[in-house]
């Protein structure tokens, strides 16, 4: 997982950014079944985002978010050039963050 | 899934929301809304309100016309369904994702920091058809707003 797993896209307009971030995450339940066997739970439990050395906004997530998930958040402020950062952990301690500059 | 399984799922999940619980009756932690980590209570919770109870502590809600959910009214793929909450409420704290017919209800929960603005989006798992609730908790007091989605094909199984 050391690859690059989030895409992160920020814009800045009349005063609000708007973050749109895709993240490469399997987000198993642990209730389906491959084969016969369940498949273990694996998801993102966690996602923080900064900007500005400021916290803009956590998420707390089960499996019920679909697989490769997809987030979108606004927050006043922030302006063109500045950055954000995305960072998640996954049940089974996984964890990633990426950085974007604002447009 | 047999029916033992699932017997035994639903003991082990009720019996950790039951210890945490136990730990914030207790007063050993206090949940903040904001940064504090996530919240197994409110995840294995098996109704909307148990879920509501652990995630923002209280499952009085009082419904709201300043809730816009936007959801497909037919959701073709239950696996991938395309859900925003905008709210024209100031001083929003938290917003939550919650849906009947999983096996959990708390989908999502997002805590905005001061200065967010309360519009989010994600894309959720839908078992089948039923209503998506958003929950939006500000200045203390919960909003709600409700959403039926027709799901053609479910997003559990498989």
């Amino acid at each position: 997982m050391a690859k690059k797993s989030i895409k992160i896209r920020a814009k800045a307009k009349n005063g609000v950014t708007t973050v749109k971030a895709l993240m490469n995450h399997p987000m198993e339940t642990g209730l389906r079944k491959k084969g016969g066997k369940l498949v273990p739970a694996h998801f993102i439990q966690e996602v923080i985002a900064t900007s500005g050395g400021k916290t803009v906004m956590t998420a707390h997530w089960s499996g019920a978010v679909s697989k490769n998930p997809y987030i979108s958040f606004k927050f006043n402020g922030g302006n063109k050039g500045d950055s954000v950062k995305i960072a998640w952990t996954d049940n089974k301690g996984g964890a990633s963050s990426s950085t974007a500059k604002i447009k | 899934m047999t029916t033992n399984f699932k017997r035994r799922f639903f003991l082990k999940g009720s019996l950790a929301a039951g210890t945490v619980g136990a730990a914030i009756g207790a007063g050993l932690f206090i949940p903040k809304t904001g940064f504090a980590s996530w919240p197994k209570a409110a995840f294995t919770a098996k109704n909307i309100d148990d879920a509501l109870g652990a995630a923002m502590n209280g499952s009085q809600t009082a419904s709201s016309d300043a809730i816009k959910i936007k959801a497909p009214d037919i959701a073709e793929n239950g696996a991938v369904v395309p859900v925003s909450v905008k709210a024209d409420i100031k001083d929003v704290e938290s917003i939550a994702i919650l849906y009947a017919g999983n096996a959990s209800p708390l989908a999502a929960s997002f805590n905005l920091g001061p200065g967010s603005v309360p519009d989010v989006s994600t894309r959720i798992k839908m078992a089948k058809t039923g209503d998506l609730v958003a929950v939006v908790k500000a200045n203390g007091k919960l909003l709600s707003s409700r959403k039926p989605v027709k799901v053609t094909i479910g997003g559990c199984g498989g």
